[in-house]
């Protein structure tokens, strides 16, 4: 869109109970606290039983649409190998993209009736120049615990998008349970660290 | 005060909050579930889950009498459920305000139909508020409260999943002491009988009258005048996507008060602009009272009718008026395996569903809820489904028609879960004992709303505001439908063995049966915090890679190295796998912690 002035889209695409929405609430929440006009979109429902769900978080002077347009996102960060690949066509040309190295089978993969795809890797970095390709699962299961997967990719995410320049700690601290805090924190300095 | 990031759900109860509202009442349904868990947490509303639509706005309607605000809310397929009331509420009208969300969803994210409820305003005839962002769903929420008082009227908010679910910046206001309007005893205006009715019917057609001169001075119609090249008319979500696309190369004029329309704006609005065009989602609802107004206008004879519409849909379909080149689209993701949501590791479902789905010859009626995914592979219990409650009166048809074709011998099996048996499945299973049709009813209580995100319901012992209730419970009240108490069986869902002969015993009778299944939710905190010591591996020495436990399928169950493997992390530890393994490769583990 010619005049678009100046809305950055985010998109965080993962599968159902994977933390993305929590990801996102913090993210969003930073944004507002940064001054910014911060829409975030999400679809629930159905999205729990193990489905793809996808977060879209736009901020700029001022937002329309809640949800990004295809071929709008400037950074895609897919919580599982396959959903970015899904959601690739999502991601602007210049686009920054981030992948969590893991896979998670979908149903007709666990039962036999489809394949899981041997070269995610291989297309995501055909298509996105630098693309940074991080094991956040297993780094976040040396840290204690898999569950804190999701705020180490979103460290990462904030350094790639160079929005270091926040306290993000006090977000956390607001928005995590109080006795995840530390480990949160540990999480993003770790994946910030990483990106 | 500082602005905050809401949902439109969010922004609508504190909508409700801050118009004083004093009782609301809904049935859960994807996308306007949260609406009502928001309004929970203010002890100045009474709030309460309903057991179905019907009742909910019933229950509004009877508090708006009273001389009390009063709301209620539910998803797009609920008005259908409470059509009943609303079109004889839009006769009596109201004492204190009454505001009816419909939560619509276009593209049906979880729904299983895309029906356009902005109908039910004109076909109802009451008003009808759309709101496109968080903040609109705060302002117009309160507008509406006015609206229906001034105008006697119960009043139509009408969203859609985007703008439920979305989030976007709100000021917040405190709330409005609104004291209770006296209500008088007038049979005239709230007991429609005949002779009531048809004086009303007139003062309806009034009232609409002066809901459209309003409607030509509503703060919820405003103009946003940019270039006078295009015009724009449009409404809720679609109106962010139209101002992404056209941004000030257009002038909008929205409709957030839209029936009656304020036919004037329109005409001076279409008048003042070269090009117009209407912007909206799903059906022309605004386009054709446009045509029939006779102005000419741009809109479905380049948008779809079908599916929710999108920055993209609308850049496309008018690139040739705006001269945009298109974004470039990358097609790297195509031939995906799909990711469709499934039943989850240790779901009570899974255990009766295996034992039923080996049954030969037999039909299932499913219905609404998390055991619908149980009818796709590798599970197949589902063969029809038409609505909320269906299973039960569907399954009553099939049997009927297969036996005037003396196909006795086909088992028909009605599956259905709690919250919908106490939604509508309980006027089904009334009419299977008065017409004593041999049809096997299957009642999957897992004690909670599951698919919807754990609401309660009258058989959990809880109420939406936490407090503890009196559990309707399901066999008691099976029996006192009148089926026989030895045509009932109540067990366990994970023991196969009692599921077996549960179901051997169903495909004996000849009269009504009724197996009720009884097992929590295997995402209920309870039943997390004891599943998550617990699991079941798989000894890679003794299993022979036959695949049986994959015929269950648990998403926490996979081949590896043409073995069967267990994800610890994902199992449940509901030991379905481990009674369906012939060959004992399946025993139980604990994990460290
Ligand atoms: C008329 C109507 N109202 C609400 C819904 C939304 N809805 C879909 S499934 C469901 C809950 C089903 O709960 P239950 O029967 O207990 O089954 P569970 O998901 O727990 O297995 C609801 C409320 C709907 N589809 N139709």
């Amino acid at each position: 869109m010619a005049h678009k002035r100046d809305t950055t889209s985010i998109m965080l695409a993962g599968v159902g109970g994977q933390g993305t929405i929590l990801a996102a609430k913090v993210l969003s929440e930073g944004l507002t606290r940064m001054g910014y006009d911060v829409k975030m979109s999400e679809i629930h429902g159905m999205s729990q039983r193990g489905g793809s769900v996808t977060s879209h978080v736009r901020f700029g002077s001022r937002v329309d649409s809640p949800v990004i347009p295809l071929g709008g996102a400037d950074c895609l960060c897919g919580f599982e190998k396959l959903e970015a690949l899904r959601c690739l066509p999502y991601l602007k040309q210049e686009g920054v993209l981030i992948v969590n190295d893991l896979e998670i089978y979908p149903l007709p993969v666990l039962i036999g009736a489809a394949e899981y795809p041997q070269d995610v890797l291989q297309r995501l970095t055909r298509e996105a120049e630098g693309c940074l390709i991080l094991d956040a699962h297993g780094e976040a299961e040396q840290l204690g615990t898999s569950r804190v997967e999701n705020i180490l990719l979103l460290g990462a995410l904030i350094h790639r998008l160079d929005l270091d320049g926040f306290p993000w700690k006090e977000v956390l601290q607001d928005l995590v349970k109080p006795a995840f805090v530390e480990m949160n924190l540990e999480a993003f300095a770790l994946g910030r660290s990483l990106a | 005060m500082k602005k905050q990031l809401l949902t439109g759900n969010e922004a609508i109860a504190r909508g409700v909050y801050e118009a004083g509202c004093r009782v609301a009442a809904a049935y859960p349904g994807t996308p306007s579930t949260e609406i009502l868990e928001n309004l929970s947490g203010y002890p100045e509303i009474y709030s309460e889950w309903a057991p179905n639509e019907k009742v909910a706005l019933e229950v509004a309607g009877g508090a708006a009498i009273a001389g009390a605000r009063a709301f209620c809310s539910m998803k797009h397929v609920g008005l259908n459920v409470a059509a009943d009331p609303l079109f004889t509420i839009a006769y009596t009208g109201i004492t204190g305000g009454l505001v009816i969300n419909t939560s619509d969803e276009p593209g049906m994210h979880s729904s299983q139909n895309e029906q356009d409820n902005r109908y039910y305003a004109r076909h109802a005839k009451v008003p009808l508020v759309v709101p496109s962002d968080s903040q609109q769903c705060i302002d117009f929420t309160k507008e509406a409260f006015r609206i229906s008082e001034t105008y006697d009227t119960a009043v139509l908010l009408r969203t859609t999943t985007r703008v439920c679910h979305s989030k976007s910046l709100v000021t917040m206001n405190p709330r409005e002491d609104v004291p209770q309007r006296a209500y008088s005893k007038d049979l005239k205006k709230n007991l429609m009988t005949p002779g009531n009715s048809r004086p009303k019917h007139h003062e309806v057609e009034a009232r609409l009258e002066s809901l459209a001169e309003y409607a030509e001075k509503s703060p919820l119609n405003y103009i946003e005048g940019n270039s006078r090249e295009i015009g724009i008319i449009t409404q809720g979500i679609a109106y962010q996507y139209a101002r992404e696309v056209f941004g000030d190369r257009a002038s909008y004029l929205y409709i957030g008060f839209s029936f009656p329309l304020p036919k004037q704006m329109i005409r001076s609005f279409a008048s003042g602009v070269k090009q117009l065009i209407v912007i909206e989602e799903n059906e022309p609802f605004l386009e054709d009272e446009l045509k029939k107004m006779g102005i000419p206008c741009m809109g479905k004879d380049r948008l779809p009718l079908c599916d929710e519409l999108s920055v993209s849909i609308v850049a496309n379909a008018f690139r040739d008026i705006l001269g945009d080149s298109p974004l470039t689209i990358r097609s790297a993701s195509e031939g995906l395996p799909p990711r469709p949501p499934a039943l989850c590791p240790g779901c009570p479902h899974r255990g009766i569903f295996h034992v039923l789905s080996q049954q030969k010859d037999a039909v299932f009626s499913t219905d609404i809820g998390c055991y619908t995914l149980g009818a796709f592979p590798p599970l197949n219990v589902g063969d029809f489904l038409f609505c909320m409650g269906s299973s039960i009166s569907a399954g009553i048809g099939f049997r009927r028609a297969d036996i005037s074709y003396g196909r006795e011998d086909r088992k028909v099996y009605a599956v259905i879960g709690d919250s919908t048996f106490f939604h509508s499945g309980m006027t089904g299973l009334a009419d299977v004992v008065y017409n004593r049709t041999p049809l096997v009813t299957v009642i999957l209580d897992n004690r909670i709303t599951a698919m919807t995100g754990h609401q309660h319901n009258p058989g959990t012992g809880c109420t939406l505001m936490g407090e503890k209730a009196k559990e309707i419970d399901i066999p008691t009240l099976v029996k006192a439908l009148g089926v026989e108490e030895d045509h009932i069986r109540v067990i366990n869902p994970n023991n196969l063995k009692a599921c077996r002969e549960a179901v051997q015993s169903a495909q004996e009778a000849k009269n009504p049966f009724v197996i009720i299944t009884k097992a929590p939710c295997a995402l209920l905190p309870e039943v997390k915090k004891r599943s998550a010591k617990n699991w079941f591996a798989v000894d890679p020495d003794i299993c022979t890679g036959c695949k049986a436990c994959l015929n269950i399928g648990c998403p926490a169950i996979r081949m590896r190295e043409k073995k069967a493997y267990i994800d610890k992390d994902l199992c449940a530890a509901c030991g379905v796998c481990f009674q369906v393994c012939s060959f004992k490769a399946i025993s139980m583990g604990r994990k460290q912690r």
